[in-house]
């Protein structure tokens, strides 16, 4: 008997068939639940503060002012902004990695705009300016790597994310020629005075127009992805590149459009956060959205709506991370660590989506019943 | 009977004490915003201070005063800022030069809470009740240690470790505007007052806390044969390096004296204590906080940490003790127009750009009777000056 010869491991691990959506949203609900009960523990351990008072405080951070609900929500669009920037070109297996450099880039634009043409245009071309510049700077981003794939079939993961660096470096040497004062190493508030080339505020809600602005993009791309020929061209070239072919797509041109698209919205991005709310440019404006982006994209598998519930699972998580080194005088570093337990048990809820873990008397038991 | 008159009188005297307490701890909520965390020997200086300050007024953390730390100098800094206002603070506090225009746009969001501002220039021009900026005279203090440097290079010379003409200085400065070169200007005046041979080579490194790059500036400086270091940087990166190679030097922001017993010899810092004290009984007095405030050495503001007598010269804390009576009584200035050259002429005249604008405009006439008139003008430094004798090796950062 095989069996009896051949010792079953204690542990083995069988890929799921496909698990409905209740059942999917079921383990990531459960993922989280483990991460904050874990986060609490922790808390508790290092501070001795009771477990309830960290839930107060995560919760806190994002709702007990209308304040930190604005910049709840301000955070969320913007990292929605770059994850609806990205899934485009996942949805076509094309890896883009370089949110971070495309953003930098628009945002980089956008700045120019503000500090070379306040003498020389009126505000509404200045905005205009910014609004084009930083269309075409974050699609030059995106379309360099995806130039290079499409002819040469370059790895896009490394190049995409080597354009970041060099965005990087060219925002450091920007700053350093727009510095204020000069050897301050800062630009500070770009107009501060004049606000021109600042973006309109609706209403006395600075964040409006961001909320306002990513909303409809997210709308636009659903639709987009969903319901249009441009769509479903992305899907079958995701799917397979010879079917793309073989139907008569141009493989190419996809994927270039896609990319220029792609790294579009992430310039995009990147002026509402220069002109829009920050004013300013630095070389971590973006906050390493354009990477927390893969994970959102990820976690909703690249669908625009779910993405407004995984971007506001991350922020919310993140803001309330933050907020307890803060109330309970930890070094900041200790939000990062909370970030890192509770973004480690979400990955690994994807684990538990694509993979079951049999144990050796289940196992048994399985096949007794067959 | 007796008994019950004692007990009555302790009772009354033991209200009387709380009531008075009571009664001394101020009306005040105060938020304080640092960039890095205590792992920066300058931020760690202002946390001290903050938790000093307030504690002596018998404030309590996250009750009366908050400290958030890890604050960029970005929009995160007017989140900050608009947060703790919103959380009923009637002062807000931030300590990094960057934090200033953040700062602003809080103070015109918020105008009946008071924003100050260490090491910032705007306050003076920008028209606003609630904006304030604080320094202090550290020049003053950064000529202490200078003196204490050129005494070791002097000590140095007398042992034959190196001639005369070597004696040369080494700084690690972070940034190269005013702030910075006011610094190693007035450290290399020091040690030059005491050393007459002294020369000075000067790095910088782009940022206010880069452990790596500081350690790298060290070795710069260590390979140019440079025999004694200071710096304006805030982490232990060049402190450390110079103790693993027997490299005598001078700290900024505390003592150094557990982590490099060696080669520590003293350091020069800002007491922030009495500005938090100033602005605090200000506001609980509803009187106005003065819009540059510069501590002295007469605020007890400009201090040094302890001296390490197993490394500095011997004789140093005598010679401090004498050139800091010299400048507290304004006998001695350390930017006196007679000690140092511009391209090998005297200073009689110089604009600075006292009112910061895009430009860079000159506007003040800052040299009058004989010596540079630094931090009077505004609290924050503006000696801009290159003069001769030091050598800057890395401007193009």
């Amino acid at each position: 008997m095989a069996n009896s010869t051949t010792k079953e491991p204690l542990i083995h691990i069988t890929k799921r068939g496909l698990l409905p959506w209740y059942g999917a949203w079921g383990i990531r609900g459960g993922a989280i639940l483990l991460a904050l009960i874990f986060c609490a523990l922790v808390t508790t351990v290092v501070t001795g503060q009771n477990p309830l008072s960290v839930y107060v405080t995560i919760f806190n951070a994002s709702f007990s002012t209308q304040r930190r609900t604005w910049v709840l929500v301000q955070n969320i669009a913007m990292l929605l902004s770059v994850s609806l920037a990205l899934i485009p070109a996942f949805k076509m297996k094309f890896w883009n990695l370089g949110g971070e450099g495309q953003m930098l880039a628009g945002g980089l634009a956008t700045a120019a705009c503000m500090i070379c043409l306040k003498d020389v245009f009126p505000n509404w071309a200045i905005i205009l300016c910014m609004i084009v510049g930083s269309i075409a700077a974050g699609a030059l981003w995106g379309f360099i790597p995806a130039f290079f794939k499409a002819k040469f079939n370059t790895n896009e993961t490394l190049f995409t994310l080597m354009m970041n660096y060099v965005a990087t470096q060219l925002v450091a040497f920007f700053i350093i020629i727009w510095e204020v004062p000069k050897g301050a190493g800062k630009i500070g508030i770009i107009n501060q005075q004049t606000q021109i080339g600042w973006l309109p505020v609706i209403g006395n809600y600075k964040y409006l127009l961001n909320v306002i602005v990513v909303a409809v993009l997210c709308v636009a791309m659903y639709i987009y992805l969903g319901y249009s020929k441009h769509g479903y061209e992305i899907s079958v070239v995701g799917e397979s590149e010879r079917t793309a072919k073989y139907v008569g797509i141009k493989v190419s041109r996809v994927i270039i459009r896609t990319m220029l698209l792609s790294g579009a919205i992430c310039g995009l991005t990147g002026m509402l956060l220069v002109g829009g709310t920050d004013h300013t440019l630095t070389t971590s404006i973006t906050g390493g959205r354009g990477f927390t982006a893969v994970m959102v994209a990820w976690l909703a598998k690249f669908n625009p709506i779910w993405m407004i519930l995984t971007s506001f699972l991350l922020v919310f998580l993140q803001r309330g991370a933050s907020e307890i080194s803060t109330v309970f005088g930890l070094n900041q570093s200790y939000g990062d660590i909370l970030t890192g337990i509770i973004l480690f048990f979400i990955v690994g809820s994807e684990f538990f989506i694509q993979y079951k873990i049999n144990f050796r008397h289940a196992a048994g038991k399985e096949e007794a019943h067959v | 009977m007796k008994k019950l008159v004692a007990l009555l009188l302790a009772l009354t005297l033991c209200l009387g004490c709380t009531a008075a307490f009571a009664e001394s701890k101020p009306n005040v909520k105060i938020g304080f915003i640092t960039l890095h965390d205590e792992n920066s020997t300058y931020d760690l200086n202002f946390i001290k201070a903050a938790r000093e300050a307030c504690t002596a007024l018998g404030m309590v953390e996250n009750e009366d005063f908050f400290i958030v730390s890890g604050v960029e100098e970005s929009e995160d800094c007017y989140e900050k800022a608009a947060d703790l206002a919103d959380r009923g603070c009637n002062i807000v506090f931030a300590d990094s030069f960057g934090h200033e225009d953040y700062m602003i746009q809080a103070a015109k969001e918020f105008p009946e809470v008071q924003f100050c501002h260490a090491t910032g220039t705007r306050a003076h021009t920008e028209g606003l009740d609630n904006f304030h900026n604080a320094f202090a005279s550290i020049y003053e203090g950064r000529f202490l240690g200078g003196v204490a440097a050129g005494l070791k290079l002097n000590q140095l010379i007398e042992e034959g470790k190196i001639t005369a003409d070597q004696a040369k200085l080494g700084y690690i400065g972070a940034f190269t505007y005013a702030e910075v070169i006011s610094g190693y200007t007035s450290f290399f005046l020091g040690a030059r007052s005491v050393c007459p041979t002294a020369t000075m080579e000067v790095t910088f490194t782009g940022s206010w806390y880069d452990p790596t790059k500081e350690q790298e500036g060290a070795i710069k400086l260590i390979q140019d044969n440079c025999v004694v270091i200071s710096e304006h940087a805030d982490s232990m990166g060049a402190p450390s390096e110079c103790e693993n190679n027997n490299i005598p030097f001078v700290f900024y922001n505390g003592s150094a004296a557990d982590a490099c017993p060696n080669t520590y010899i003293v350091a020069s810092r800002i007491n922030w204590a009495p500005y938090f004290e100033y602005i605090i009984n200000c506001v609980n007095n509803g009187e106005a906080i003065a819009t540059d405030w510069t501590g002295t050495i007469d605020t007890n503001s400009v201090v040094l940490a302890e001296l390490n007598e197993q490394a500095a010269a011997p004789g140093t804390a005598e010679a401090i003790a004498e050139v800091e009576a010299k400048l507290a009584s304004g006998e001695l200035k350390v930017f006196d127009t007679a000690t140092f050259t511009v391209n090998g002429e005297a200073l009689t005249s110089y604009m600075a750009d006292v009112d910061t604008d895009p430009a860079y405009t000159p506007d003040t006439e800052v040299i009058a009777d004989g010596y540079f008139h630094e931090s009077e003008f505004r609290s924050a430094p503006y000696f801009d000056v290159q003069i001769d004798g030091i050598t800057l090796l890395d401007t193009a950062i």
